[in-house]
């Protein structure tokens, strides 16, 4: 397998890591988090750190990074996802610019906006494929639990999900706690692929990017988000859109989809055998008719 | 010193009011925070800058075209993102990611068609500021306390004197009761929003000459929304006393703590308050209903 399609596969996890977190919280459980880049950025730093300054083992490092940005989720979802959405969407936005700015501004330690170079580059192809496929079986199971589908009933009436004994904000910590883990880890990973971090990386732009791939994807959908990361990640790579016109594009299809299908690309539609095996007859049932 | 510390608080606060008081309108008749309304004080401040740079009209003038510019994207992004959401009575979080989406793609269309520079507008008032007794007062600050009064004041008439005021207040305290009396809520809607875009308008000109004009001011508005929450959201006199709170808030942090830090500061207070008082200052707390 040649470096560059390796390369694209890695990015790809990195990608599906963060993009798996957001359609748990904001498609399955319905809080709309605009901060994921934060999160990616508190995992990539806390595990570089310790890579480079205390030269911990890398997976170590990692799963360091990832339990980092689920502690900060806690103290920051407790205010904010008891009330409405909008203040929640605002407050992971600003938790978000927060970081880049504590960042930016303890220069002794992150090295400040220059950011850190010649990180020990470790991510290796099989390691991120393994994770980036046990996280996606993690979570699929979630949330055709009975966990997950309490997390559906709060997606889609929070009232109704309360007047049947769910505990609503709970459900809503938990999926926001999971979300920022694997935030964490695909941080975690990034840092250790591309070999230098800055806080630019975990800008506006790179959170806009993730929220739409699970919007692209289908909210509802764990194979949307799988796919539309893969096509997301891949396609500007290997047309080599400019990354303007590639956000303008992003921009405009959000807001189409918002009107025309809310629910996605796959809506709710997941893969499996069984439904494979629907859509197998549904085909055979067309045929028939025709012929 | 402390004095002038206030001094500056106030003049930060008057923009914020200025842009705090189109999230609050917007949210007090539809129910959800216009995320893009940043993005149309951006535009805003571009038409300014290039009316009084390329068609060298008078400032009063510019300021105009701004509010009127501003008024009519805010209302085509209302007819475009937002009306087949509210006619289909989708949930709240597609409004919003809608209206992420819409200010995406409002930022990066002026950062492919315009360009990601930043911009200066020219120097309309003289930067030598006043001297009253030790405090010094930027006449650019002045400016835009003066405006933000008036633009305060015109559309509190507006909204509380006038038939279409009373309609707008009718619709904000239930949507559909006001339609069966015959008031039409897709008019109110764009005339919200018009309103909310009006006042973005002049925002953004008052905003980029204190500032500078460039893609990703938006962003700065943020701010103006935290304004919003801290004051209550949906409450106008609520808005303008957040933002006077948090412009004060920010100074004092930078002078006296850490001028690094000043938004953690911002983002601690939205904090405090909705923790401590979820319906802001001035809100009042509406119990949810199936």
């Amino acid at each position: 397998m040649s470096g560059y399609f390796a390369g694209i596969v890695i990015l790809t996890c990195v990608n599906l890591l963060a993009v798996l977190g957001l359609s748990l919280l904001t498609g399955f459980t319905g809080s709309f988090c605009f901060g994921q880049a934060g999160f990616m950025a508190v995992g990539a730093y806390v595990s570089t750190l310790l890579t480079m300054r205390l030269d911990a083992p890398f997976p170590l490092a990692l799963v360091a990074g990832c339990f980092a940005s689920l502690l900060v989720s806690i103290p920051l979802g407790y205010p904010t996802l008891r009330l409405k959405g909008d203040y929640f969407a605002i407050a992971t936005l600003g938790f978000a610019e927060a970081t880049r700015l504590v960042v930016e501004n303890l220069e002794k330690i992150t090295g400040g906006s220059r950011g850190i170079p010649s990180i020990p580059t470790q991510t290796s192809l099989p390691v991120i494929l393994i994770v980036a496929l046990f996280c996606v079986w993690l979570i699929r199971n979630y949330v055709s639990s009975r966990h997950g589908r309490n997390c559906i009933a709060v997606r889609e009436d929070q009232l109704a999900a309360e007047a049947i004994a769910v505990n609503t904000f709970r459900y809503k910590q938990i999926s926001f706690a999971i979300n920022a883990a694997l935030a964490g880890l695909s941080g975690g990973f990034l840092a250790h692929y591309v070999g230098f971090i800055q806080p630019s990386m975990f800008g506006i732009p790179k959170s806009t990017e993730l929220i739409a791939m699970v919007i692209f994807g289908g909210m509802h959908s764990v194979t949307g988000a799988v796919l539309a990361s893969i096509v997301l990640t891949a396609l500007p790579e290997v047309l080599r859109v400019a990354s303007a016109w590639r956000l303008v594009v992003y921009g405009a299809l959000v807001v189409t989809i918002m009107v025309v299908r809310p629910e996605g690309l796959l809506g709710s539609w997941e893969l499996s055998w069984s439904s494979l095996r629907e859509l197998r007859s549904a085909w055979q049932r067309r045929f028939q008719t025709q012929s | 010193m402390i004095l002038q510390q206030i001094v500056n608080g106030i003049s930060i606060g008057a923009v914020y009011a200025l842009i705090a008081v189109g999230y609050s309108l917007v949210y007090s008749v539809l129910n959800f925070s216009n995320f893009a309304h940043g993005d149309v004080l951006m535009l805003g401040a571009y038409i300014g800058f290039f009316s009084l740079m390329l068609l060298k009209v008078p400032f009063p003038l510019a300021i105009a075209m701004a509010m009127v510019g501003a008024g009519i994207i805010a209302m085509i992004i209302e007819k475009i993102a937002y009306r087949p959401l509210r006619l289909r009575r989708a949930p709240l979080l597609y409004f919003m990611i809608s209206a992420m989406g819409m200010s995406i793609f409002l930022q990066n269309f002026t950062i492919v068609t315009i360009g990601p520079n930043f911009r200066t507008y020219p120097d309309i008032f003289p930067v030598k500021p006043f001297a009253v007794g030790n405090l010094s007062i930027g006449r650019l600050d002045l400016v835009i306390l003066i405006a933000t009064v008036i633009v305060l004041l015109l559309l509190t008439w507006l909204v509380y004197k006038t038939r279409i005021g009373i309609a707008i207040q009718a619709a904000a305290y239930n949507m559909r009761v006001a339609s069966l009396m015959g008031i039409n809520p897709d008019l109110i809607a764009t005339l919200v929003f018009l309103l909310a875009g009006a006042s973005a308008g002049i925002g953004g000109v008052l905003f980029g000459m204190k500032y500078t004009v460039y893609p990703w001011m938006g962003v700065l508005t943020i701010k103006a929304f935290v304004a919003a929450v801290v004051g209550g959201l949906g409450s106008l006199p609520g808005a303008v006393v957040g933002a006077f709170v948090l412009g004060i808030t920010e100074t004092f942090a930078a002078a006296y703590i850490s001028s690094a830090f000043r938004d953690l500061f911002s983002y601690l207070l939205m904090t405090i308050i909705i923790v401590a008082r979820p319906a802001g200052l001035m809100g009042t707390v509406a119990q949810e209903k199936a």
